[in-house]
């Protein structure tokens, strides 16, 4: 089929709506157990194949068409139950569904199809529908039969609606209209079933009409005129005016035996899928969030002016700010909402990685998915992606054990990973869980040990064993495979989090299972920060990694072993980080080390001492990397509401920076006072 | 000239509809299943309707013998798009009120003579 170009514009359409469907194809598909099919899920299979055959053949893509139409026509067999699907089949489908995949994308790029693969797929299904239950429907795709056309001096079409004729939406009229365009007809009208006038039904067709057609139109082009109405609303008999004798009845339809039982489908996932959306460039949005981010600094400069009390006897302005606060935030939200995106995407390439690879490993896992509809900004969601492919890698080759030794002590052979998403206090937290061995703590610390990661004889807290997983370039595979074993390590994993403004959390109980826990932020571009005063410098502190700010009591804090001090706070000794020691802040005759600020970071709590709590607002964080360059213990830089710029600092990077800054000084790690 | 509604889960579809009834003068309203196409049906009065049969929430033929059974679409021509061709479809379109078919892919010229067909 020729492209017609008005429909070029519809590719781009097609190509997402059809990778949605192979999506959505891929996952009924890993949902099905053999043998005992899901209609819901063979339904939503079914319908999402036929969309893309539909489109397929709309765009002239043959391959595409082929491979879809067998497909279609397996699934069909299933969906009417005479065919059940057995493995094989399902594999065949899968295989199928990338072939697919890979088709669209080679239209996508103009580069050549596939022709050979597609082919041998097809092939193979139309030999398990041969072969099968319910052998094959005969029905090829795109083709019409085109009967030879020749030359007629007219026909005599005897057309006799049944009762039923206007019911179905159909006008007699209307038939006979496009009967006479065809060429100069007669018309004759038979009443012979009307009834009386007192028992007249408007409703039922009562008339029969004898046309006697002349011209050149060919038997085909009349017959297309009765196609929808031929046999089950009327009959049609359709006569050579030259050759009366032979006439021939053009009845169509056998009447089916089967009873139109269509259940109706239920609400399926894919409902959630094609909810009403635009797409929109990501520069577009981008641009809007950057406005977005300039007005919010205006509106913390105007309100900056309210603060030094000179508008008090204007009070119409006063509300007009406070109007245009509300505004602003609102504003602010709905556009930051544009970039949110459902991690139902992300979480969706993962059953077929944990199929794929059980299979390979010959590990029986379920994973099980939950929390799909948890919403995260989407730069967050394109690089969470590779950091989760890592860790489920690794939770299917080391986590989960083999079939057999699951049943020697007493577990299930089938495997499980939960990997969930869910909101915590302005944060999206991602957890994979499985319910593997849990991690060698003898093997991590000899492999360790091996590498000159740890002491030998080192007496580590669990924890601290767990935080090995971190370190670069550890494997505790006894054999590098090609799963995880790819030279990149979970130190990269936990780095690629970090540069998200996320944090990485392990917990692994042995025997049990281990735990995965990722906490990233709900968006990368503004946030809610403290602003605080060190010496003649303003800091500001993001609101999410404060617990508590309050009044420093100097009999709270404690030196242990001469130099390291502890704050204690609620029975607690804190780590006491004096920022301006650690950022070098020139101390001015306002420093006082008013204020302690207790936050949360690098996965614990620490106290920072400032001089000054000077107020709460958004903040447009800017990157240092791209203007300036990578400073450790600051995550960016804002501009404030009176033009001036504050940096932001980054906890975990400030801690560390205070680690080693008093590691360099000589001083002990943190202790607890309560263990004394 | 024609107010024609259109229910089909496929976006593309819907487009590929839109595009070439648009361009012929007609005025589309379009749906996206069933349920959809069927609250829509409520609040507008199409000369046409074209739906497609495999549909998630409720499916083609549900939604004619839905629209069949409201006075106002008892004798609106409806349209089944089917890339089913063998008869068995057809004949079930036909026994839940449809008043005829098109195959896709169709052919725009195709499409446009069969409403041509029912709008006379």
């Amino acid at each position: 089929m020729a492209l017609d170009p008005r429909f070029r514009a519809l590719f781009e359409t097609f190509f997402e709506e059809a990778a949605e469907g192979l999506t959505a194809a891929e996952g009924a598909l890993l949902n099905l157990s053999p043998g005992s099919e899901d209609s819901e899920l063979v339904n939503l299979l079914f319908r999402s194949i036929h969309s893309i055959k539909g489109g397929g053949g709309t765009f002239g893509f043959t391959h595409l068409g082929r491979l879809s139409h067998v497909m279609e026509t397996l699934l069909d067999q299933v969906r009417e139950g005479s065919r059940h699907l057995e493995s094989h089949s399902q594999d065949l489908l899968l295989q199928s569904v990338d072939c697919l995949r890979c088709i669209l994308i080679a239209h996508k790029e103009a580069v050549d199809v596939d022709e050979e693969r597609c082919e041998r797929l097809s092939l193979e299904i139309e030999s398990i529908l041969a072969a099968g239950p319910g052998a094959a429907k005969e029905a090829a795709p795109n083709t019409e039969v085109v009967e030879s056309l020749h030359s007629q001096h007219g026909w005599r079409i005897a057309f006799q609606p049944f009762p039923h004729f206007m019911a179905h939406g159909n006008d007699p009229y209307r038939l006979i209209r496009l009967v006479q365009e065809l060429g100069p007809t007669t018309i004759v009208s038979s009443f012979a079933e009307a009834k009386s006038f007192a028992s007249f039904e408007p409703e039922t067709c009562a008339c029969s009409w004898i046309l006697e057609l002349r011209g050149e139109a060919s038997r085909e082009e009349v017959r297309d005129i009765f196609s929808w109405v031929e046999g089950d609303d009327c009959e049609l008999e359709i006569v050579e005016l030259a050759d009366e004798s032979a006439s021939k009845t053009e009845a169509e339809f056998e009447v089916a035996s089967e009873v139109a039982t269509h259940a109706t489908s239920q609400a399926s996932t894919s409902v959630q899928m094609a909810s009403s959306s635009i797409r929109v460039p990501v520069d577009k949005i981008d641009s809007l969030v950057n406005l977005v981010g300039e007005l919010v600094i205006t509106q913390s400069m105007l309100a900056r002016v309210e603060q030094d009390n000179v508008l008090h006897q204007v009070p119409e302005l006063r509300d007009g700010l406070g109007e245009l606060e509300r505004n602003t935030r609102e504003l602010q939200e709905t556009v930051m909402r544009i970039r949110m995106l459902p991690i139902g995407t992300t979480f969706a390439r993962f059953p077929r990685l944990v199929h794929d690879l059980g299979r390979q490993l010959g590990k029986h896992i379920d994973l099980r998915l939950s929390g799909e509809n948890t919403e995260l900004d989407k730069t967050v969601l394109e690089n969470i992606g590779d950091p989760l492919v890592h860790i489920i890698r690794n939770c299917v080759d080391h986590g989960i054990e083999a079939p057999a030794s699951r049943e020697a002590v007493g577990k299930d052979p089938m495997g499980t990973i939960d990997l969930r998403a869910f909101h915590q206090g302005g944060h999206v937290v991602i957890e994979v869980r499985d319910d593997g061995a849990g991690v060698n703590r003898e093997k991590l610390l000899a492999k360790a040990a091996e590498k000159g990661l740890v002491e030998a004889d080192a007496a580590l807290s669990d924890e601290q064993v767990l935080q090995i997983l971190f370190h670069p370039g550890l494997s505790t595979a006894e054999q590098v495979s090609d799963i995880s074993g790819r030279g990149v390590g979970m130190d990269v994993v936990k780095r690629n989090i970090e540069a998200l403004g996320g944090a990485i959390a392990v917990a692994s109980e042995p025997g049990k299972g281990t735990l995965f826990r990722i906490r990233l932020p709900l968006t990368l571009a503004i946030i809610d920060g403290q602003r605080v005063r060190i010496g003649d410098e303003t800091y500001i502190i993001p609101l999410v990694n404060i617990v508590e700010s309050l009044q420093a009591k100097h009999h709270h804090i404690t030196c242990i072993a001469g130099r390291a001090e502890v704050y204690r706070f609620r029975g607690e000794a804190l780590q006491l980080v004096r920022v301006s020691e650690v950022l070098s802040v020139p101390r001015s005759q306002k420093s006082r080390d008013g204020m302690v600020v207790v936050v949360e970071g690098d996965d614990r709590e620490v106290a920072l001492v400032v001089d000054e709590l000077l107020g709460i607002q958004q903040v447009v964080i800017k990157s240092l990397d791209t203007n300036f360059e990578r400073v450790a213990g600051l995550s960016g830089a804002t501009i404030l509401g009176d033009g001036t710029i504050a940096l932001i600092l980054d906890m975990n990077g400030l801690i560390r920076l205070a680690n080693s800054w008093r590691h360099s000084r000589a001083t002990q790690s943190r202790c607890r006072l309560a263990s004394q | 000239m024609a107010q024609i509604l259109t229910i089909d889960d496929s976006a593309t579809m819907r487009q590929l509809l839109r595009t070439t009834l648009a361009d012929a003068g007609h005025h589309v309203i379009e749906a996206k299943d069933g349920v959809e196409g069927l609250q829509v049906a409520h609040g507008c009065s199409p000369r046409v309707v074209i739906t497609d049969i495999n549909m998630p929430r409720m499916d083609g033929l549900t939604l004619i013998k839905k629209l069949r059974a409201i006075p106002e679409y008892k004798r609106i021509p409806i349209i089944v798009l089917t890339t089913e061709i063998d008869g068995k479809k057809k004949q079930i379109a036909k026994t839940a009120g449809a008043t005829g078919w098109i195959t896709k892919p169709f052919d725009p010229p195709k499409l446009l003579a069969a409403i041509k067909r029912v709008l006379g």
